[in-house]
């Protein structure tokens, strides 16, 4: 309950931040502090100093360019949730960020902490990697992005660097004729996701599905992008025998296990979970 | 040890608080309003809900400092001129609290709710009021409570029409 | 005036408390006042080498750093006792602070006083001791085996104690006469009870005075006086005040006497300035006594009918490290005697063997004994409904104990006071339309889908342990008794005091009803008091459902105690004899003449005026009653869960919970569904979601609420609620008690509900919780 002391600096401008970042490298980032904090208070976490960015202008803010919706990393889930251009134009992430937790920590928790922090029960991670966001960030070197596919490495290790900061992140907007869909099945203790499907499909005039993505949260150590099963789907018209038979053919070494959920389990729930989003985000696309 | 000014129930505090001091120690230890529980140190239960402008906010998991200027509204500040809020008053009449420990945090919960949402249905109260775990009452009476506020507060603002 | 007993008058508590005024132990706040952080140990059983203070002692802010050499180097008892004694039952030290072995992840090895909360936690990470790790051992069926690791070497196989109760060699031959027989091999999963207030002391010893003020988190302040003052302390009885506030929620994990509140007050003693100690809510969790935590196998004899001819247990009860304050009373006096349930059971015979484990201590969890009780007898039936192709309903109906045969003395040692459980099952049957349930059941289940289940649970409950003598020679180291004062102030305006201690229950409204309606006076005119032994008389507390049937009994004779005295004055006053006096709506006259009256006030003035009393009238209006009951109260019902499962995932959602209660007559009906609502919340809860695990290293790996599932709002539904009402005969309210029935009952609902959803499989039996992986699996092995 009682966090470790720390040294605590807080940064007006991103520019302050990163030279704050320079300055103290082991230092924490801190946003929301929806992620740290608990670590902290269970003292799992003990940084030396934090760096507060809550304030940092550059990093606020929800902007739609061309075929992009551009996320600040400080927007919080229940910003996103409520967003009128994210439920239009990129509704997984509303969707998913709407089930995030519970309202008190959507008020406060943001979309950079999250993935920044890429616990695997987390429902953002999926999305991201399922609509191939992209990550910007900024460093001493100045920009850099990375594809969201490529940016979550082993349990709750990033490609984040240590002397960087999470920007934003750009999430093309959805097409006509496409539909998604975040399904989750949760944990009845903590509300992270025992499986979490994030399913986009699209289809041609003809009612062929031309592209189909799936992505699961809480079954692997990282997103787990069941891409060869989509493989088969596309060209199929994503009826349910179809969907059903490509879903039972899931297979993925060592899922993730707990006392609540089993490896093999979770990878039950996929088959399931998957198939219930995939029809539903089919559905979506159809009306 | 910072400097922090929080303007708390509508009163301005000027402290110099250690950067490691969470908001909740913040108002009950530095301020003496014991209105705001703890009943966990994960960001669950809720009992140490807040509104932080305007918003609920769990205040275990934000350190002071880290909310220097901003404004905060605990179940102190809740009733105004001696009159109870209408979920203050909800909850007294449907019985919507036992022990009571739970209840400051579940009311502004509930009170950002039905900002958010003025005519919950049962379901979007239960899913609402997730955050906050009450282990006395079932939550059968909590959800009673809100819906009935819910109807007064939609009275009120059509009586002031 | 009309009677304010049985209405639902709004409670006196609340403005205080939803305006964030009720306080808490944590909201008190003593000039001078340092803070305790305890050291716990991570091992769950290892020897302690060595302990090194010296970082933590050094640390600027840090003023005390001690360990249990310490205490017991201080004099002082030092222990934490047991209150209710077995024969045979091994009792090993346990003392306050663990001296050269630690049996449990999470017990006490040191604590450390600082100025402010958070120094004491520092200081607490720069203690370091050397452990040697021993062998641990968590399950009792397994602690009972040869080779199993040895938590007290005075306690062989870790036995604390084998108890029976019932008749062996009568029930074997039920056995053996009986064509059918059926058998379930359970397990009642371990909880952990989460009231949300965590549990918190704050002692004040002032050293010139040499007396304690104890405020804490207690149901039952003079049971911690009175521990603290023998076992822990040594401060004479007098010298201790115990003071309990406002107390967020108990259900039974603020009744014993823990090492934690005593420690604060040692400290306290030590430097002489207050000391508080709040637990975090994994300290709670790793400390406040567990709940159930059975291994057991039960059989059940019957006749082809389905008639019950027979009933055999036998269950390992997990204590724990050591013995909690009442753990050796919940899985035998409060389970063995539960079994015959609501059935006439001619032969019953049950062995529960108490076993230690490196775990934390078990004891009283709202219902204590009485739901795992309730858990075994209605799984069985529901199996015999099963196997014999009878519906759960009718199997139920043939076995009833019948409205006509109370006063019923069981098998079991208990002697139920009245009831009617049919009446309470039709009427559930009928709220739920049962036959229409069942005929939707059989539809779905040739259609394909989800699955429906329905589950029934026939409770029957015992509350208000009683009378004190017959619990004391079962080995109760507490009297069951009840005190209640009522004052009558020379205005005529009341002070009740009571030994009974609330923590949510509403004392403060339904006993101003009581007496308020026994006096015929507005209820806003009765005070009362409760929670601080330096006020009320001395008094048991609340816990087991016993405040109205008990606490409120007491206050009942107490104000019919004051109207005798009243009739006396007044008769005095209008020169009558005594027996002519009547006494009506507050009113004392002459019967016949109501025009010609003396209201309580006025009597209560001349009473305190005295000058003019009955001759050898002591003055004052007042009365003090200790009441001992007769006998428990035997509160029962039926409760009705429905649910779908869905056979992919193997998830239960509750559609319809219907519960119909007979507790007897009722005070305020709003506070009595209040208390079901949360029962069977609870209730659910065990079913569905909360288990303590235990890694094979002892750790709890289910300490925390990420991980550990109480029920929240979106997860239970609106409960569908109605009554029986089958007044008790042998108190003066009639009331039975209502605050454990729903836990009491729910579990076995949900799981039956679960497990009949589950029938097409050939699914007899699973363990709770009833997670969505177990029921998967369940359906998996049995070919889907």
């Amino acid at each position: 309950m009682f966090p470790a002391t720390f040294e605590y600096h807080r940064a007006q401008s991103l520019d302050e931040a990163l030279r704050l970042l320079q300055v103290h490298p082991d230092a924490k980032l801190l946003a929301g502090g929806h992620s740290l904090i608990p670590m902290m208070k269970l003292r799992l976490a003990q940084p030396p100093a934090l760096i507060d960015i809550g304030r940092v202008a550059e990093l606020k803010g929800i902007s739609h360019s061309g075929n992009a919706i551009r996320i600040g990393a400080l927007t919080t889930h229940a910003e996103i949730a409520s967003s009128p251009v994210i439920r239009e134009q990129v509704p997984l992430v509303a969707e998913a960020a709407s089930q995030v937790a519970d309202p008190a920590v959507r008020n406060k928790g943001t979309i950079g902490g999250n993935l920044s922090h890429a616990d695997p029960g987390s429902d953002l991670p999926g999305v991201m990697v399922a609509l191939d966001a992209v990550v910007h960030f900024r460093g001493p070197e100045g920009e850099r992005q990375t594809r969201a596919t490529e940016f979550f490495l082993d349990l709750m290790m990033t490609d984040l660097r240590p002397d960087e900061i999470l920007l934003a992140v750009e999430i093309p907007v959805a097409l006509q004729g496409s539909g998604c869909c975040y399904l989750k099945f949760e944990h009845p203790a903590s509300g992270y996701a025992v499986c979490g499907a994030a399913a986009v499909v699209e289809f041609d005039s003809s009612g062929s599905c031309q592209k189909c993505r799936l992505v699961f949260n809480g079954v692997k150590e990282i997103p787990w992008d069941a891409s060869e099963t989509c493989q088969q789907l596309v060209g199929t018209g994503l009826d349910e025998v179809t969907v059903t038979n490509a879903l039972d053919g899931l297979q993925i070494t060592d899922p993730m296990g707990d006392t609540y959920a089993s490896g093999p389990y979770r990878l039950h729930l996929a088959k399931i979970v998957g198939r219930r989003a995939l029809l539903k985000a089919a559905e979506r696309a159809r009306e | 040890m910072r400097e922090i000014t929080i303007e708390v129930n509508g009163k301005s505090h000027t402290r110099k608080v250690d950067p490691r001091l969470l908001l909740v120690h913040f108002l009950r230890d530095e301020l003496d309003l014991t209105g705001t529980n703890v009943g966990c140190e994960t960001s669950l239960c809720g009992a140490c809900t807040v509104l932080i402008d305007g918003k609920a906010v769990k205040s275990c998991t934000q350190f002071a400092v880290q909310i220097d200027g901003s404004s905060v509204q605990t179940i102190e500040g809740l009733a105004s001129n001696g009159e109870l809020h209408p979920l203050q008053q909800a909850f007294w009449e449907e019985h919507g609290l036992q022990c009571g420990y739970c209840t400051p945090g579940m009311i502004l919960a509930a009170a950002d709710l039905l900002k958010n949402n003025p005519q919950p249905t049962e379901e979007e109260i239960r899913k609402g009021l997730k955050g906050n775990i009450c282990r006395c009452t079932g939550y059968h009476n909590i959800v009673r409570a809100v819906q009935s506020a819910a109807r007064s507060l939609q009275r009120g603002s059509e009586g002031g029409r | 005036m009309a009677r304010v007993f049985g209405t639902s008058i709004r409670r006196r508590e609340d403005p205080a408390l939803i305006t964030g005024r009720g306080k808490f132990t944590d909201d008190f706040k003593l000039p001078n006042m340092a803070y305790a952080a305890i050291l716990r140990s991570p091992h769950a059983h290892a020897r302690i080498r060595k302990i090194d203070i010296d970082g933590a002692s050094r640390l600027p802010g840090v003023v005390g750093v001690y360990t249990g050499r310490d205490v017991q180097e201080s004099g002082v008892p030092g222990v934490v006792p047991v209150g209710w004694l077995l024969p045979n039952l091994k009792t090993p030290d346990h003392p306050i602070i663990a001296t050269d072995t630690v049996r449990y992840v999470g017990d006490a090895v040191a604590v450390v006083v600082a100025e402010d909360r958070y120094v004491a936690r520092d200081a607490v990470d720069l203690i370091s001791v050397d452990y040697e790790p021993l062998p641990s051992v968590t399950d009792p069926a397994r602690a009972v085996q040869e080779g199993a690791a040895q938590v007290h070497s005075e306690a062989p196989k870790n036995i604390a104690f084998d108890w029976t109760i019932g008749d062996e060699s009568k029930t074997a031959e039920a056995f053996n006469n009986a064509p059918r027989h059926v058998r379930v091999q359970l397990r009642n999963n371990r909880l952990i009870p989460h009231a949300i207030e965590p549990r918190s002391a704050l002692a004040d010893f002032n050293p010139a005075r040499k007396d304690l003020t104890l405020w804490m988190t207690s149901q039952n302040p003079h049971i911690h006086r009175l521990l603290m003052s023998l076992a822990s302390l040594g401060l004479p009885e007098q010298k201790i005040r115990v003071i309990a506030p406002e107390v967020g929620g108990g259900f039974g994990s603020k009744i014993h006497h823990y090492p934690d509140e005593a420690i604060t007050s040692w400290c306290s003693m030590q430097l002489g300035r207050p000391v508080k100690w709040t637990a975090t809510r994994s300290e709670a969790n790793l400390s406040d006594a567990h709940g159930r935590d059975h291994v057991t196998e039960a059989e059940l004899a019957l006749d082809d009918n389905g008639r019950i001819l027979g009933l055999r247990v036998q269950t390992y009860a997990n204590l724990g490290a050591y013995l909690s304050t009442f753990g050796p009373a919940v899985p035998t006096y409060l389970y063995g005697t539960l079994l015959s349930g609501e059935y006439d059971i001619p032969a019953i015979f049950c062995r529960v063997v108490g076993v230690f484990t490196n775990t934390t201590p078990v004891d009283a969890y709202r219902g204590a004994g009485r739901p795992e009780a309730t858990f075994v007898v209605e799984r069985l039936v529901d199996v015999a409904a099963h196997e014999l192709g009878i519906d759960p309903a009718e199997i139920r109906r043939r076995n009833f104990v019948p409205p006509d045969a109370f006063p019923f003395q069981t098998q079991v040692a208990l002697q139920y006071d009245s009831g009617n459980y049919e009446g309470a099952l039709n009427k559930a049957l009928e709220m739920a339309d049962y036959q229409a349930l069942r005929q939707e059941q059989e539809e779905r289940r040739a259609n394909g889908g989800k699955l429906l289940g329905i589950g029934l649970s026939t409770y029957i409950e015992a509350c208000g342990l009683a009378p004190s003598a017959v619990v004391g020679s079962l080995g109760a180291q507490a009297g069951q008794w009840e005190s209640g004062e009522v004052r009558v102030h020379p205005t005529g305006s009341v002070t009740v005091y009571t030994g009974s201690s609330p923590h949510g229950q509403g004392h403060e409204t339904t006993f101003a009803q009581i007496v308020a309606d026994r006096l015929g006076i507005d209820p806003d005119q009765v005070e009362v008091i409760h929670g601080d032994t330096d006020k009320v008389p001395f008094g048991w507390g609340t816990y087991g459902s016993r405040s109205a049937a008990v606490g409120g009994s007491a206050l009942a004779v107490s104000s019919d105690k004051i109207i005798e005295k009243g009739k006396r004055i007044a008769a005095h006053l209008l020169e009558a004899s005594v027996e002519d006096i009547v006494f009506e709506d507050g009113k004392f006259f002459v019967r016949g003449v109501p025009d010609k009256s003396h209201g309580i006030a006025e009597i209560a003035l001349q009473a305190h005026l005295a000058h003019n009393l009955p001759e050898g009238m002591e003055p004052g209006l007042r009365a003090t009653t200790f009441y001992d009951p007769p006998n428990f109260t035997f509160p029962f019902g039926t409760h009705l869960a429905v649910v779908e499962v869905d056979p992919e995932t193997g998830e239960v959602t509750l559609l319809r919970y219907l519960a119909v209660d007979d507790v007897g007559n009722v005070i305020n009906p709003m506070i009595v569904e209040g208390q079901l609502h949360g029962g069977i919340a609870q209730g659910i809860g065990q079913a569905l979601w909360e288990n303590a695990i235990y890694d094979e290293n002892g750790q709890l790996i289910t300490g925390e609420l990420l991980d550990y599932a109480v029920p929240k709002a979106h997860m239970v539904i609106s409960y569908e609620l109605d009554r029986t009402v089958t007044p008790c005969p042998h108190n003066p309210l009639g009331v039975k008690g209502t605050g454990e029935a729903g836990t009491i009952a729910a579990s076995a609902a949900v799981a039956n509900a679960v497990i009949d959803a589950l029938k097409p499989f050939g699914i007899k039996h699973l363990d709770m919780p009833l997670t969505p992986e177990r029921i998967w699996k369940s359906i998996h092995k049995n070919g889907r």
